[in-house]
């Protein structure tokens, strides 16, 4: 259990997908002008997050890994090589069957979702979460565990952004700067801030 | 006589005269010295003797008590070390200026006047390049120069250690001045406290010559730790074993940063703010509050293997960086929570922070620079979540009324 927490922790803050790996880059930037839809974001991916990376985590292991579909009976089979392939197809096929789902059963939170939810299938943070979760070699446990703590981290990264970035409204940025490139200095000066947590260890 | 100087060459900098590209320094010296004569010509008029030029100016003499116990802290600090390790002598221009005097650490001029040897050139330094910096901007950016680098230049020096390389002093100070201000227009839009900007950036960047044990007291070859690493190092007993006691700590007499050590002093300093007001006094109470439950928390969870669980927060509040970033930094009116109820949520999440670093995490002895930064990404977020209550409160107030 406490392993569990360290790890929730440690995927919130110290290992941040947006400020400390820089993963997650395109929607981070352009979906942050708002702090609704930020935010709106931001629940997007944590919703979409905590779901791939269990999923992937058990095809991992019960249909790709050496041996793995022993429960079929067949032995001596390795199918990594295509998991890139099947984690992004995995999360493409999520992200379509939560949409419909959510549509047909809650449409509230489908309205408030928009657009984001097919945006984020293409979102490098995701992919990279799942990629993380293969190479850590987590157990399925860890997985969920993981999955919520590194979509809330860019959720919070997101909405700090967000905030910084209406406030930065009213500033006076050279002409050159302004719009992409004082946003990639904001989130460089971010990640000095998020730099508090680096070293820490659970 | 000088206005009368002053209005004398003043028309050949204003517009159509020769030296029209100056005027910004004509305008910066003209204010510094007298009340800007615009005055506002439409209501609403509000009457104050308090621009921002005299309140940046304000917060410029609360750290004098600080600046001159900096200096004799640092001076009784090398002469100390030098007088333990037998060196009588200093070689250079120090010693050229210092040899009449003599380095007898019970001596209050030898201790005040060593001090000053480090203190001065540091300040110089960030004053001459982070002024140039500033000035260069507002020429080209066509805005005024800003009482505000006074204030970022003097807390940017107290922050340093007393034996930091002076290029890596002006390398601080001009990203801060540039990446942490001016590129976002100047004072009051930046949204990170530029002083801690530069100071970060030299602390990621050289973290040698700003961390560690042999920086702190201003002798070639000593190494004396902060109370505070030796706390994270071995607890309260390796403190107490280097011979500090809590009162030492809270007058100054430990090494450290050039400004960070004197708590007393930075309390008078920080009386003088919050009595004018200018420091938000729900800032400060936040950050204390935030510390004294997140260590007392700590305390009662306790740890077998990590000492700093048991510091206790009066400890906290005299070693490192704390007093001086609670008073001086964390209260800038630019960077912090602008709403009421959102600088006490300010506030409480430095001190939450700052106990969190130094005791959770063992890559950094101290947190207090790296609490600030954090909170300051957070402000805006609070300001915004403060004002939404607010606003969905009225609404059912209204809504209840009709």
């Amino acid at each position: 259990m406490e392993a569990l927490l360290s790890l929730f922790v440690k995927s919130v803050f110290i290992e941040n997908m947006a400020l400390s790996f820089f993963l997650g880059m395109c929607t981070f930037i352009a979906i942050s002008k708002k702090i609704e839809t930020a935010i709106g974001l931001g629940i997007a991916v944590v919703v979409v997050q905590s779901i791939t990376v269990p999923a992937n985590n058990l095809i991992l292991n019960y249909l790709l890994k050496e041996d793995a579909l022993g429960w079929l009976g067949i032995y001596g089979v390795d199918l990594t090589f295509v998991g890139l392939i099947s984690y992004i197809g995995v999360i493409a096929a999520i992200v379509q069957i939560l949409e419909m789902f959510l549509d047909r059963f809650v449409p509230s939170l489908y309205a408030a979702l928009g657009v984001f939810l097919p945006l984020i299938t293409v979102n490098c943070a995701i992919l990279g979460g799942s990629l993380f979760m293969v190479e850590r070699d987590y157990d399925f446990a860890q997985s969920v565990v993981y999955g919520i703590g590194s979509g809330l981290g860019w959720a919070l990264a997101i909405t700090a952004l967000a905030g910084v970035r209406e406030k930065l409204k009213y500033s006076d940025v050279p002409a050159g700067l302004q719009g992409l490139g004082i946003t990639f200095i904001t989130v460089g000066l971010m990640s000095l801030g998020f730099m508090a947590f680096s070293g820490i260890q659970l | 006589m000088l206005r009368k100087l002053l209005d004398s060459i003043g028309p050949s900098f204003h517009e159509g005269g020769k030296f029209e590209r100056f005027y910004i320094l004509y305008e910066a010296v003209d204010t510094l010295l007298y009340s800007p004569p615009e005055t506002t010509p439409h209501a609403p008029h509000a009457r104050d003797a308090m621009d921002l030029k005299r309140v940046m100016g304000y917060v410029w003499l609360a750290t004098f008590p600080v600046i001159l116990m900096a200096c004799w802290n640092t001076g009784f600090q090398a002469n100390s070390a030098m007088a333990a390790m037998g060196t009588g002598e200093l070689e250079g221009w120090r010693g050229a200026l210092l040899g009449g005097i003599g380095y007898d650490p019970a001596s209050f001029f030898a201790n005040f006047l060593h001090g000053l040897t480090y203190f001065l050139p540091i300040y110089l330094t960030t004053f001459i390049v982070g002024g140039l910096a500033e000035v260069v901007f507002s020429f080209v950016r066509g805005h005024e120069v800003n009482e505000g680098f006074f204030v970022t230049s003097i807390l940017y020096t107290l922050t340093m250690p007393p034996s930091i390389p002076l290029w890596m002093v002006s390398l601080g100070i001009i990203f801060g001045v540039v990446i942490g201000k001016e590129v976002f227009g100047g004072t009051g839009k930046n949204f990170l406290n530029p002083a801690l900007v530069g100071r970060a950036f030299l602390f990621f960047a050289y973290p040698a010559a700003i961390s560690g044990d042999s920086v702190w007291v201003a002798a070639d070859g000593y190494s004396g730790a902060t109370p505070l690493a030796a706390a994270a190092a071995g607890g309260m007993e390796q403190v107490a074993a280097g011979g500090y006691s809590w009162f030492d700590a809270f007058i100054g007499f430990i090494p450290g940063s050039i400004g960070e050590t004197s708590t007393l002093a930075i309390l008078i300093g920080g009386a003088m703010l919050l009595i004018t007001r200018i420091a938000s006094w729900r800032i400060v109470s936040g950050v204390f509050i935030g510390m004294v439950a997140t260590s007392l928390l700590l305390n009662l969870i306790g740890s077998d293997t990590n000492p700093m669980f048991s510091m206790p927060f009066w400890w906290h509040l005299v070693t490192g960086g704390f007093a001086f970033g609670m008073i001086f930094m964390a209260t800038d009116p630019v960077t912090a929570a602008h709403t009421n109820a959102g600088r006490w949520w300010f506030g409480i999440l430095i001190g939450f922070m700052v106990v969190m670093i130094r005791v959770v995490n063992p890559a950094y002895p101290e947190g207090m620079m790296l609490a600030i930064l954090f909170a300051n990404i957070f402000a805006p977020l609070i300001d915004h979540f403060v004002v939404q209550a607010n606003v969905r409160r009225r609404l059912k107030r209204q809504t209840q009324r009709a």
